[in-house]
């Protein structure tokens, strides 16, 4: 049976209580996205500006349980001064982590899927690892990195 | 007589752990549990009498139709129905709602209408007026909170006027709320306006009385009042029913179908189009009767002990670090417990609960304009119903401390 400190690791924790770059940029001239899970309420807004091809500024703005808002937290982290492309890249690894593999039927019939895959580094984001044994909270951990997507996809 | 002590046995679900720990379920505002009574009736029902109902002459045949008419009969007696014929049967609560927007509103309500409803109502008796308006463009009125929880009905006979119906909850599934049906229906019914209330979080535990609290429709659920899922209740008066025209159409619902058109059955077979769910009718059936059989003052007054237990246990172990929403006077309301506790979302806090095998709600409750009017995004709920206990409480009252701890700043 996973117990609590699989999942409210002292690092999420730490990231909810003292979230990164909290805030929000004035839009426009900053992209701006907002993600809602509609079973539980949580809601995260992003601003966000960039310079054609990396993220310059981001932050958090929203309300939401220690996993969505730590998740929020870290993400911010972790992208920041990043590329769209590396962006998506982290995304999909930390997607990934949280069991969410997409485009995986597609991928199975894709030559491509067959070669070795660059396990990026997650850093901080590791810690969101045991959210995956309780997976009704999975929603809440991807509730910023799919407002992102969607944030990345307007500003293209 | 009193709710036994050991009601708890009487629920094979309540005898099993959640996480190692025995189950303490504080959810029935959701969904109530199952005695065994409801249980073998319906299994009784697949075992030895299941066939198709008002068909066939063969013997099960009629034995099903019985066990259903039957379970209507106790349905409306439950309520003080003036007639079993004023029993529609639907999903649940949800479809009972659309079933009066969509037949009755369809008829009634036009660009020159209104219709009122209040700040603390479910989703199930918002959303399908909004759906409704979209095509006929009437008017929908929000009966605003006021204080401690309760409805402010200051502005009610202004709020009224050209309205032509009024749809209230008698008790808010997040705060707990009792409001005042009958002091409302009154004034509605001066107003020109039928009155339709939401039956589904009282019904299950307090005495309800359609001609007493004088409304026109109740809409009201199964699953919370210790039948099954997958059925609900659309009472009205018969002569509203008379002069509705049929909701969905199909078998069961028509006395003649000719290539020109049909004609519609009479209540409530009109409104009832398709095989029934039979076994979940008769297993509701099953269920009035043990709410009968313990009695339904019984049932409201453990309830009221229990939840005075509750505020008065929580406050003592964790003072002004908790808030419960809604009524503080218990009189004037359920055992429906809206907790916010510290800081602690919701969210996190029905985790930690769960590791203690504790079942509350965490979530908006299907009432976001309530959430919105009280300035939360969410609420930890737990809710209790007649085999909850003074251990259950005390079991949450101690968790929510370890849950402070974790997530103290």
């Amino acid at each position: 049976m996973p117990g609590l400190e699989d999942l409210y690791r002292e690092i999420i924790l730490d990231h909810y209580r003292n979230p990164r770059n909290r805030g929000e940029l004035e839009s426009p001239p900053a992209h701006r996205s907002e993600g809602f899970n509609p079973l539980c309420g949580d809601e995260v807004v992003l601003t966000f500006t960039t310079d054609g091809t990396t993220i310059t500024d981001l932050k958090i703005g929203g309300q939401g349980c220690s996993i969505s808002q730590a998740s929020a937290s870290m993400m911010s982290a972790a992208v920041l001064g990043k590329s769209t492309a590396e962006i998506r890249e982290i995304t999909k690894t930390f997607k990934a982590m949280m069991s969410i593999h997409e485009g995986e039927m597609a991928a199975e019939s894709d030559d491509n899927a067959t070669l070795p895959q660059v396990e990026l580094p997650l850093g901080d984001l590791e810690a969101l690892r045991g959210v995956v044994k309780f997976p009704v909270r999975i929603k809440c951990a991807t509730l910023p990195w799919n407002a992102l997507l969607s944030g990345l996809d307007e500003a293209n | 007589m009193t709710i036994p002590w050991n009601i708890k046995e009487q629920f094979p679900l309540l005898s099993r752990t959640v996480n190692d720990k025995p189950i303490v379920y504080l959810d029935s505002a959701a969904s109530s549990q199952k005695p065994e009574a409801v249980l073998s009736a319906m299994d009784t029902y697949y075992r030895q009498v299941n066939a198709n109902v008002h068909r066939g002459a063969y013997t099960i045949a009629a034995e099903a139709t019985e066990q259903m008419e039957t379970a209507r009969s106790d349905i409306a007696k439950f309520i003080n129905a003036y007639s079993a014929n004023e029993i529609i049967f639907t999903k649940n609560a949800t479809e009972a709602f659309n079933l009066v927007a969509r037949s009755w509103g369809v008829r009634n309500l036009g660009p020159d209408d209104a219709i009122l409803i209040t700040d603390m109502e479910h989703h199930a008796n918002i959303v399908p007026w909004q759906i409704l308006a979209e095509d006929r463009g009437f008017e929908i009125r929000w009966i605003p909170l006021g204080n401690d929880g309760t409805l402010d009905l200051t502005n009610l006979d202004k709020l009224l006027e050209g309205v032509k119906l009024c749809s209230v909850t008698a008790m808010s599934n997040v705060l707990g709320t009792l409001n005042p049906i009958r002091k409302i229906s009154d004034a509605a019914h001066a107003a020109g306006a039928l009155m339709l209330m939401d039956g589904s979080q009282y019904v299950p535990h307090l005495p309800t009385d359609v001609a007493d609290l004088d409304v026109d429709f109740m809409c009201f659920t199964g699953h919370k009042m210790c039948g099954p899922t997958g059925i609900g209740v659309l009472w009205a008066r018969a002569e509203i029913l008379d002069a509705m025209p049929p909701f969905l159409g199909g078998g069961e619902m028509i006395l003649d179908v000719k290539k020109s058109g049909f004609v519609a059955n009479e209540i409530p077979h009109k409104f009832e189009a398709g095989t029934p769910p039979i076994a979940e009718i008769i297993g509701l059936g099953a269920a009035v009767r043990f709410l009968d059989s313990l009695g339904m003052k019984n049932i409201r007054e453990h309830e009221i002990s229990l939840t005075k237990y509750a505020f008065m246990k929580l406050k003592e172990c964790h003072g002004d670090d908790i808030q419960i929403h809604g009524p503080s006077d218990i009189e004037k309301r359920g055992g429906v417990l809206s907790i916010a506790y510290k800081d602690v979302h919701p969210h996190d806090l029905s985790q930690v609960l769960d590791q203690h095998g504790i079942c509350v709600r965490a979530g908006h409750h299907c009432a976001k304009p309530l959430m919105r009017e009280l300035g939360v995004g969410a609420t930890a709920r737990a809710s209790l119903y007649l085999y909850n206990t003074e251990s259950d409480i005390d079991i949450l009252a101690e968790a929510l401390g370890e849950a402070g701890e974790l997530f103290a700043f």
